[in-house]
């Protein structure tokens, strides 16, 4: 997991806090708009700032149509294909999802979809709890480089990305400093 | 958190940081959740073989050990003392090497020798976790034990924790008293003077050989089994007074503190290091142990098991 620096030299701002409220505010309408059944919807954040990000989302639909959905965590790093080939171990934290998932419709929320493995590995651990009736995934950015056959549903903003180059989302709450999101390159 | 898990082995608490034991601890909690999941597994470990290798006999750590191991999707390998080639003639190191060129990736030792875990941690590749050496330490019987406190009482620093019974020879109270001294438990030894000597002080305990002046005291009680089969000569005159003097009864439970935590490592000697009631009562979490214990396990597999070598 990338630890962001403070504001990084050569790094472009790319959404600030007022852009990147209103993508999580128009994701919000596109979920309630692709969802009649809100009861029913999930929002998993993939920790850290997926978790953030789900509650966002939450807020507005509770704007928006004055529903309460349901939020979780779901945490992907037991879950990874690459455990024993890195030096440094991914953190694991607890998954917390409503039980039973059956019938409803989970949401995986992340900040950004690269090669979408982390998405595969949250999709597995969401079946180990059960088995929704649909998986849909919401992201805040989209940089592209997919590995697998993975597509979102719900996309903040789609950032044309080189490989060596990299993407920094801040939150207010995780990184206790304003939302932003940064490209970085080398 | 900002701590990483460098160690490919894990031999005693002595040697862990504070911040390392909490990382633990951490890490536990989010295997704690997967045993509440309808599919309690998780592909972590897919791919790796665990050897459970029990010199010593053990069925309730090598069973925990054996379930973590499957709840992380590892292949596991049980090697007793009774079956394996050591009846034989074949040295430890031998032994070892030739799990070794099976490829075993985690090596879980009980070994009636202090000291053997080392000892093979230094001369193979494969993660080597101690599950009890001698009267060394049982690193990961202490971590539970931490954990299921911290999860009562919320933190570990500023309780105090009585550890009553054979200490001398129990690698549960060695692991213990280093775990709860690096996160600031306050930690009084109780029980004859045979079985705890003053000597134990240098580690920055207090010892106490009369248990009705510590248990009005106590946070937690950790109540340790005579062990019979450690003992060379006679330490006590007898069962009946150490029952009379040192024993967990009713009576004497009535002088604990109503949030004090009754906690033993198992197996339990019913009417000897504690009552019938007493074990069962509602102050005792010897059954959260043994779920926390697989918990526990599960982090430490993945911690040591997980990190590239």
């Amino acid at each position: 997991m990338n630890q962001p620096k403070q504001n990084p030299p050569a790094a472009v701002l790319v959404m600030d806090a007022e852009e990147i409220r209103r993508a999580l505010r128009r994701i919000a309408h596109e979920i309630t708009e692709g969802n009649p059944q809100l009861e029913k919807v999930v929002l998993a954040g993939i920790p850290l700032r997926g978790v953030e990000i789900a509650q966002r989302i939450a807020a507005f639909i509770h704007d928006i149509e004055n529903i309460n959905v349901e939020t979780g965590v779901i945490d992907v790093a037991m879950h990874r294909d690459d455990v024993g080939t890195r030096p440094e171990l991914p953190v694991v934290h607890a998954s917390k999802l409503p039980l039973p998932l059956e019938a409803r419709t989970v949401i995986i929320v992340d900040d950004v979809l690269y090669t979408g493995r982390t998405v595969r590995a949250a999709m597995d651990a969401i079946n180990s709890f059960g088995r929704p009736a649909r998986i849909q995934l919401a992201v805040l950015i989209d940089r592209g480089h997919r590995e697998l056959p993975i597509r979102p549903d719900y996309v903040g903003k789609n950032l044309p990305t080189a490989t060596r180059e990299q993407i920094q989302v801040r939150m207010q709450e995780t990184d206790n400093q304003p939302d932003a999101v940064w490209l970085e390159g080398e | 958190m900002t701590t990483r898990w460098t160690r490919k082995d894990l031999l005693g608490l002595r040697e862990l940081s504070a911040d390392e034991l909490n990382f633990v601890l951490e890490t536990a909690d989010a295997f704690k959740e997967v045993g509440t999941r309808e599919i309690k597994k998780v592909p972590a470990l897919r791919g790796k073989t665990l050897v459970n290798f029990f010199v010593e006999p053990s069925t309730r750590t090598r069973t925990s050990f054996e379930l973590a191991a499957f709840r992380l999707s590892a292949d596991v390998i049980n090697i007793s003392a009774a079956n394996s080639s050591l009846t034989k003639g074949e040295t430890l190191k031998d032994t070892a090497r030739n799990l070794e060129a099976l490829h075993a990736d985690i090596l879980v030792l009980r070994h009636s020798s202090a000291g053997a875990p080392q000892f093979l941690a230094s001369r193979l590749k494969a993660s080597v976790i101690n599950a009890g050496d001698g009267a060394h330490e049982h690193p990961t019987q202490a971590l539970l034990d931490l954990y299921t406190m911290r999860e009562r009482r919320g933190k570990i620093a500023g309780l105090h924790v009585a550890i009553i019974g054979d200490i001398l020879f129990s690698r549960v109270a060695r692991s213990n008293i280093f775990g709860l001294l690096k996160l600031g438990a306050r930690v009084t030894l109780v029980g004859p003077s045979t079985l705890v000597p003053r000597e134990f002080e240098k580690l920055g305990v207090e010892v106490s050989h009369k248990i009705e002046d510590v248990l009005p005291k106590a946070d937690a009680v950790n109540l340790l089994r005579i062990q019979h089969e450690r003992q060379r000569r006679e330490y006590f005159p007898g069962l009946g007074e150490y029952i009379r003097l040192f024993g967990l009864t009713k009576e004497r439970a009535k002088l604990l503190k109503p949030e004090c935590l009754i906690m033993h490592p198992g197996p339990i000697n019913r009417g000897v290091e504690i009552d019938s009631d007493v074990a069962d009562g509602l102050q005792s979490v010897i059954l959260d142990q043994v779920t926390n214990g697989l918990a526990v396990r599960m982090a430490v597999l993945y911690l040591c098991g997980g990190i590239s070598t």
